[in-house]
């Protein structure tokens, strides 16, 4: 990786930080919180205990496989908004197949499990892919717009067809599956606690998405594509094709998630999973640099926001969607600042501006090749 | 409207302007008078066009002063501009497609905006009223799309004029017209030049001879050149506009061409609007030969490198490439079959700018056996290329992981060339390769290109630098509206023969062809 | 039931219906003819919809008790602008991906109404909001009367907005300015046309009409406030934007289709006709889709520079 590039992203993720607390801040005012404490409650209630520690890496997961699909997209060229549908889908297939085969043994049904789940939310996001590779369709729109859709296939699918037979009996009403069977559901880590195994999957899979972009020609033509386009093409690329692959990986991550999401935690399908996992994926690949090395401790950061906003809502009654400003914040203050540090006429005004405030001795001849 | 006072004199002193990578201007010193027609020569990338943008105030000079009248000017918009008195009909049309004359001309005069009420009759009383003034033809209530090239020229004319412009400043001006509006056109501007100042840039030395006054010649962002018109004959501006002190690499003429690598028979493509822009086109090129191909930019010489590199359907015709015929493949299996293409555009077309540049050496092969292994990068082998090309071919780079796009633009294009060379095609289309790029960069993009002529590559080589052109190749095509009209022999095309064929005239006894339905231009 | 009765329902229910999407995109419509795509129209509607729900719920006695709707609905407007001018600072200025930072301004608006109803509000509280106005004489005519003259002020205000909106681009000078911006900026940048100024103009005008829209949403149809009120409206008038080819009555036609459709599938249920429910909500959405699908060629029509961000130093 490039020094350079990592001095620059890292310069920009501070000032992004700086800038959302302090915005945040004005809102917290303005509902008569305390900015301070409510940071503090944020960023250091959840590591006070190993319950809380272990929570924060359980919220960590669905957003460290979301954060990768979004980078692998961003990387080529495709912007993904749809992995809040995307989660749902996999969270479907995988609680299908779950409960559809509970004789298989544990070696065969959990990753048949976890697959259909990937494969539920890639062909979600595959759909989007192939509006925009043949038909120009902005992918923005189509990705929110399939997140609509899925949210209501999700609902009728859990208030009829996959609806608990005893909720059915009861009549309470919740709108959940049935419990998957035990032996379905994703080891625990440490004892009396929601740790589960889904961590270490979502750890190799960071490691085969850096392979995978970095080392494989696949990698080298989806970012050639997003990084290039027009190059890529007179290289022979076809890069509508690498489009809808890009969105089918997205799509496939979003979906694992989801199935991990079923399998680790809830052990069931039930209302609001994916809990805007979808939208926050996005905002921890941005903050990540779109790298799986940095989009790890992004997830880790983002993690602890969530509880800590969860927290917050309880002790100090900050509400939770407090959360969205702060992604929403983070957001536009990335994208301001990277295209500003991307665009050359910007960084070579800005060089010049730095060295007119140095005394003529020390300036030495830079810029302009 | 407040009449402007007349421009006695517009002067510029030390104007420098530096963009990432690049001196545009360099210390460039000029003046005009009023009833005085200056010509500003120089080849593309000499800095014509971005000093006349400082000058309309659209770029801010880095350092130097212009001087209007004698008082120094300060255009920090290019409203400024225009409000002094200055005004520029640009190579780029600005006029905005989906909106008639009239609304185009309002844009810009700001006593027709009345609040709410938009006086587009008080805009087309103006246009009428210096149409028939100037004797510039130009219907107000037409959209732009509609007219022709030379009808849309005519309309930023009229622009410039009604919104008070003492001093015209005209970009290439003929690049795009047809013969016959080329001669209208200079009429036209003899007869203005008596009121207003024009200063006119050109590479076509005749119009340069019959309209101006006096000429200044710049080369690589600097005047070499100032002086009175009539004393100075084309083929001497033509030298100072090149400039001899390197002697770029020639063409020695060894002719062992060999078999016909290429043979294109009556190709037929469509342009971007769905006016066909090569039509029935008919060239050869042979093994161990530079075919060169001159002809003013936008008579299809672009669409004809796209439809060779697979970028562009064919409608008809064919290119056969070894017997095989290429129209119409993916551009993959062009590339496959030995096929090198060096683009106009090096940014964007071809490197991935923010590619390192060891990657980018190997952006059309690294799915080859060489560079991976079971879809898996072999980045030693990829260092290793990257090191030997960087060698051989003088590529100027902190190192092979820098980002290729923050190189120099000859260093761009000699990692194009490593590239494209390293993979030995069997042909080799350049388009353009050394616009803006500086001489010791050029000259060692050519020695390449000769030294792949002597290994037999057969290159078509398509500039519109008549120098390197006729340098460099051992046939030369004149490409026109889409056709070539005749190729010339090395020993044959003299600068004259050439120009009047770019231009679209026969220059034997023939007579010349009917002019087409206007094609393509480079305009906006 | 009588068929003409059926279409009445249909139409009756589809004008109030169709009042948020029309007053959205026609705000969003300005913004693409400057050049600029927000996506985070929903966001601003959210905004705007908690703004105008909450001036007349806080205002529970004293003088400005019978304003409380209008200072609303003003507050909305206000929101709606600032919000646009935060996009247009990051779009315009900062040259910002436009469709990242649409829907990073999503966030921001959803987020911030959600957490701002939360702590001052809570619950599920309603507004007495603002009563449908049938015009006196024309809302008595048979079949029109009722589809046409009896709707909320708001509703009647949207649908006059669309010859306000066509007269407001095509014949004013700033509409010139808007629609030259858009599509060839660097020809008005040659005219003295500040091009960073018009389109910041044109953000905050688009961002006050969505706030409107979402005030309207608040006021007039649910007369209450919820974080799943505006459910992506915001979006669908981004799209019916590119449907109704940037202009003023394609995009009114544009809004009365998405809200038949609505209106249908609501019918539909009262009629007794056995549908889903979750497929009937689905429809617009599907229906988007379907008609982005369909309009890839409208492109040369409209702003042609849009969603590129203009930079006067850029060699060209």
């Amino acid at each position: 990786m490039n020094k350079q590039k990592v001095i620059y992203g890292t310069v920009v993720i501070l000032a992004v930080s700086l800038i959302a607390a302090l915005v945040v801040a004005l809102v917290l005012l303005s509902i008569g919180a305390s900015p301070l404490e409510t940071y503090k409650t944020i960023l250091l209630g959840p590591l006070s205990d190993l319950f809380g520690m272990t929570e924060v890496l359980v919220r960590a997961v669905p957003l460290l496989l979301v954060g990768l699909g979004i980078a692998i997209s961003f990387r080529s060229g495709i912007i993904n908004i749809g992995a809040e549908g995307q989660i749902q889908m996999g969270v479907l297939a995988s609680t299908a197949v779950a409960l559809a085969l509970p004789g298989l043994p544990k070696l065969y049904l959990l990753p048949m499990a976890l697959m259909a789940g990937a494969l539920a939310g890639a062909i979600w996001g595959g759909i989007a892919g192939w509006l925009r590779a043949r038909l120009q369709v902005n992918e923005i729109l189509s990705t929110v717009m399939l997140n609509y859709i899925a949210g209501q296939i999700y609902t009728f699918l859990l208030r009829g067809p996959m609806l608990d037979p005893a909720e059915r009996e009861m009549g309470s009403g919740t709108p959940q599956s049935m419990r998957l069977p035990d032996h379905v559901i994703l080891d625990y880590i440490v004892p009396g606690t929601r740790l589960h195994t889904g961590l270490i999957l979502a750890l190799v899979m960071a490691l085969l998405v850096w392979i995978l972009l970095w080392k494989t020609t696949l990698g080298y033509r989806m970012r050639a594509a997003g990084a290039g386009a027009k190059a890529a093409r007179y290289a022979g690329i076809p890069v509508e094709r690498y489009l809808i692959v890009a969105m089918l990986f997205a799509g496939g991550f979003a979906g694992l998630a989801g199935a991990v999401e079923v399998t680790g935690v809830h052990h069931r399908a039930i209302e609001g999973i994916s809990s805007g996992y979808g939208f926050a994926g996005i905002v921890v690949a941005l903050f990540g640099m779109l790298h799986p090395a940095g989009i790890i401790p992004s997830a880790a950061f983002f993690g602890v926001l969530l509880i800590g906003a969860d927290m917050t809502q309880r002790s100090a009654g900050v509400p939770a969607n407090m959360v969205l400003v702060l992604q929403g914040v983070i957001i536009l203050s990335i994208v301001s600042a990277q295209s500003f540090l991307r665009n050359p006429y910007a960084q070579e005004r800005l060089l010049r501006w730095f060295q007119n405030l140095l005394p003529a001795a020390l300036r030495t001849k830079k810029g302009g090749q | 409207m407040a009449a402007h006072e007349p421009i006695s004199e517009l002067r510029l002193e030390g104007i420098t302007k530096r963009f990432p990578g690049v001196l545009a201007c360099d210390g460039i010193s000029l003046q005009v008078k009023r009833g005085e027609v200056l010509a500003l020569v120089g080849e593309n990338g000499a800095g014509k066009t971005t000093l006349m943008n400082i000058i309309m105030g659209l770029y801010r000079p880095d350092s130097g002063t212009i001087s209007v009248n004698g008082e120094p000017v300060h255009f920090k918009a290019p409203g400024d501009a225009y409000a002094r008195g200055i005004g520029m009909v640009h190579q780029h049309f600005m006029l905005v497609p989906n909106m008639t004359v009239a609304e185009n001309l309002a844009l810009g005069l700001k006593e027709l905006h009345r609040f709410l009420r938009l006086d587009i009759k008080g805009a087309a009383k103006r246009i009428r009223e210096i149409s028939e003034r100037y004797e510039l033809p130009v219907n107000p209530d037409a959209y732009i799309w509609q007219l022709s090239v030379g009808e849309q020229q005519r309309v930023e004319l009229v622009k410039t004029l009604c919104l008070g412009a003492r001093l015209l400043i005209l970009d290439e001006p003929t690049s795009a017209l047809t013969p016959q509006e080329t001669d209208d056109l200079i009429v036209r501007l003899q007869r203005m030049a008596s009121e207003l100042a024009i200063i006119f840039i050109s590479h076509k030395l005749n119009e340069v001879k019959t309209l101006s006054d006096r000429v200044s010649i710049l080369r690589h962002g600097a005047v070499v050149f100032n002086g009175h018109t009539v004393n100075h004959e084309p083929a001497e501006l033509a030298a100072l506009m090149t400039g001899h002190e390197v002697s770029l690499p020639h063409n020695e003429g060894s002719g062992l061409q060999g078999e016909t690598l290429l043979n294109i028979k009556d190709l037929c493509v469509r342009g971007d609007r769905g006016n066909l822009v090569l039509d029935h086109l008919n060239l050869e090129l042979r093994a161990g030969e530079i075919l060169g191909m001159a002809g003013v930019s936008g008579n299809g010489q672009r669409e004809f490198a796209d439809a060779l590199a697979g970028l562009r359907p064919v409608e008809s015709g064919q290119m056969l490439f070894q017997n095989r015929d290429l129209a119409n493949k993916t551009p993959r299996e062009i590339i496959e079959s030995g096929m090198g293409y060096v683009p106009e555009d090096r940014q964007t077309e071809g490197i991935v700018p923010s590619f390192s540049v060891k990657d980018n050496l190997i952006l059309k092969d690294f799915a080859t056996d060489q560079f991976s292994r079971m879809s898996f990068l072999r980045h030693k082998a990829i260092d290793a290329n990257a090191s030997e090309l960087r060698v051989q071919f003088d590529v100027r780079c902190p190192s092979t992981s820098t980002a290729t796009g923050s190189l120099s633009g000859g260093n761009i294009q000699k990692v194009i060339l490593a590239r494209e060379i390293s993979r030995s095609p069997k042909a080799l289309v350049a388009v353009y390769p050394t616009r803006g790029i500086d001489m010791g960069a050029q000259e060692f993009i050519h020695s390449q290109l000769l030294d792949r002529r002597r290994q037999g590559v057969g290159i078509i080589l398509i500039s519109e630098e008549l120098e390197e052109v006729m340098n460099l190749s051992d046939r030369i095509a004149v490409i026109y509206k889409g056709r070539i009209l005749k190729i010339l022999s090395a020993v044959e095309a003299t600068r004259e023969r050439l120009g009047i064929l770019m231009a679209g005239l026969e220059d034997s006894e023939q007579p010349p062809p009917s002019p087409a339905a206007a094609t393509g231009g480079t305009h906006e | 039931m009588h068929p003409v009765e059926m279409i009445y329902n249909v139409l009756c229910l589809a004008v109030p219906f169709s009042v948020a999407i029309l007053l959205a995109a026609l705000g969003e419509n300005f913004n693409q003819r400057a050049g600029i795509f927000n996506l985070g129209c929903d966001g601003i509607m959210c905004v705007g919809a908690f703004l105008g729900f909450m001036v007349p719920y806080s205002i529970k006695a004293g003088a400005l008790l019978p304003y409380g709707n209008v200072l609303g609905v003003l507050a909305a407007m206000t929101g709606g602008a600032l919000l646009g001018l935060l996009f247009a600072l990051v779009t315009v200025t900062f040259r910002a991906s436009q469709g990242i930072a649409g829907i990073g301004l999503q966030m921001l608006g959803w987020g911030l109404s959600g957490t701002l109803f939360r702590h001052f509000v809570g619950g599920v509280t309603g507004v007495e909001g603002i009563h449908v106005y049938a015009i006196p004489g024309l809302s008595h005519l048979p079949f029109l009367g009722g589809v046409l003259f009896s709707h909320t002020p708001l509703a009647y205000l949207a649908f006059l907005m669309v010859p306000i909106s066509w007269f407001l681009l095509y014949k004013t000078p700033w509409g010139l300015k808007v629609r030259a911006v858009g599509t060839h900026p660097r020809a008005a940048d040659t005219m003295g046309i500040n091009v960073d100024l018009t389109r910041y103009q044109a953000l905050m005008l688009g961002g006050a009409m969505a706030g409107m829209a979402g005030s309207y949403l608040a006021l007039c149809q649910a007369k209450m406030f919820s974080d799943d009120l505006v459910a992506g409206r915001g979006f669908i008038a981004v799209a019916l934007v590119y449907f109704g080819r940037w202009s003023p009555l394609g995009i009114m036609g544009g809004a009365l289709l998405f809200s038949i459709a609505q209106s249908f599938q609501l019918s539909m249920q009262v009629w007794g006709i056995k549908f889903p429910y979750e497929f009937a909500v689905m429809l617009p959405y599907v229906l988007v889709i379907v008609v982005l699908a369909l309009a890839r060629k409208a492109r040369q029509l409209g702003p042609t520079d849009l969603g590129k961000p203009y930079n006067r130093e850029m060699r060209f």
